[in-house]
């Protein structure tokens, strides 16, 4: 199925309007995997659900599709690699570059919550306190991520089954975020087109967003990103992300399997300079400040078949 | 990388097994844990095994329990696909020997993202 150009135009224009995030000829798929639900819902076709809404919708039925076409798809460790990589190469690299007491964290564009939760998860036996904002432009979602509670479907969406039973309760046919981890989050309202929350932030995780922005809104929320940052601090994009032809002003670096994105400004103010080199072929090196030696890179997968079972506290007592 | 899909239900048999080719796999069937105890024993090499919970002749935890019993059969990945979702299932299922756990129903991304999360796609996978 193909979309009319018309119906195209429209809901560009309405999503451009309302939340500066900028449909490009060439997301039309978008358009259909995202209305055609809802058009379905109403028994219509896409094409003449919008050609009704141009005839004239009420407001709530625009606010409907805008909130359609601005809400991601959200998995658990999503990508896997930065989340793999995220205790064992990405922490140290951060203490060495400063972090030393606590690590900040800002979830950009967070959705339902998936992604600062597995941020927590991921860093749930980190060595020092982590603190994660998360900010999305909908408070729809902004509510539901902050309630943490989420269906048997959504927790089936990447989730190791030793982390749900580890982080997760069950409430009737859902589970919940163990309130440990909900107030370990700071939700927040927040347009990137604004200037960042309070920082410095050690880590921003800006991922799958940026293609919703034309090129010159890419450069603008990058350049605030970089200077929410504390230096030595990283980016992290979606996977099949870079600014390589978007923004100058950042270097790649691979850590454990991760790409990040490092700002080159130098620090505005004086701190010990980040350890971590650009890219490198063959794995990242031990920062200056740290034992030589951290387990090597074994696997990308956090969570890789191990060789023996998963260690759990409660054994088994036949079967039912 | 090949794939037994262990199921009393032909229908989901057939779910789980065609997520699976579509994904890279060649898959084998058994309709409960013995029949599949027997095709391993008949030397069966799978990479990958995605085991249901309740069905007759043998569950799917006790065929977990023995196939982790049994040393040749190590390396092989053990995925609980069930619809028993309680933690405490959970709990026993990964305490027994199970490397993941899907919840049915499911969508075929879901059954994507646990191989990813074990490492196992292969490389040359009809990825979503």
């Amino acid at each position: 199925m193909s979309i009319a150009p018309e119906t195209f135009a429209f809901v560009a224009d309405l999503v451009g309007r309302r939340s500066a995030i900028r449909l490009e000829p060439g997301k039309e798929y978008l358009v259909e995997s995202r209305l055609g639900p809802i058009a379905r819902e109403r028994q219509l076709g896409l094409d003449e659900y919008v050609r009704r809404l141009r005839a004239g919708a009420p407001e709530d039925e625009l606010a409907v599709v805008v909130e359609a076409m601005t809400t991601n798809e959200t998995s658990w460790f999503r990508d896997v690699a930065p989340f793999a990589a995220l205790s064992s190469h990405i922490l140290p690299l951060l203490r060495a570059a400063g972090a030393t007491d606590r690590v900040r964290v800002w979830s950009a564009a967070c959705s339902t919550g998936q992604e600062p939760y597995s941020i927590l998860m991921a860093l749930a036996d980190a060595p020092l306190p982590v603190e994660v904002v998360a900010t999305d432009l909908n408070e729809q979602v902004l509510a539901r991520a902050r309630e943490g509670q989420y269906s048997q479907l959504e927790v089936n969406r990447g989730l190791p089954a030793a982390v749900l039973v580890r982080h997760f309760e069950r409430v009737g046919a859902h589970w919940r975020v163990r309130a440990d981890l909900r107030n370990r989050v700071q939700f927040r309202r927040h347009n990137l087109m604004d200037a960042p929350p309070p920082g410095p932030f050690d880590l921003v995780f800006l991922r799958n967003v940026l293609i919703y922005f034309d090129l010159p809104t890419k450069r603008a929320v990058l350049d605030r990103v970089a200077r929410a940052l504390r230096p030595g601090g990283f980016v992290v994009l979606g996977a099949a992300e870079t600014t390589l032809g978007v923004h100058d002003g950042f270097e790649r670096v691979e850590a454990g399997g991760a790409v990040l994105h490092r700002p080159l400004r130098e620090p505005r103010v004086a701190a010990a300079a980040p350890t971590a080199v650009p890219v490198p072929a063959g794995g990242v090196p031990a920062p200056r400040g740290l034992p030589p030696a951290w387990p090597p890179p074994t696997s990308t997968r956090p969570f890789a078949a191990p060789t023996r079972p998963v260690p759990v506290q409660t054994q088994p007592r036949g079967v039912s | 990388m090949r794939a037994l899909v262990v199921d009393d239900s032909r229908t989901m048999r057939r779910i789980v097994g065609s997520t699976l080719q579509d994904l890279g796999f060649e898959t084998e069937e058994a309709e409960n844990g013995a029949a599949a105890l027997a095709l391993l024993e008949d030397g069966l090499q799978v990479d990958l095994a995605c085991i249901d919970w309740n069905m007759p002749v043998m569950d799917g935890l006790e065929l977990v329990t023995r196939v982790r019993a049994t040393k040749e059969w190590r390396a092989i990945t053990l995925m609980m696909v069930t619809t028993e979702s309680e933690q405490e299932k959970i709990v026993r299922a990964l305490a027994a020997g199970a490397h993941e756990y899907l919840l049915k129903p499911f969508a075929p991304d879901a059954l994507r993202d646990k191989l990813d999360l074990l490492g196992m796609l292969p490389a040359q996978g009809g990825a979503a």
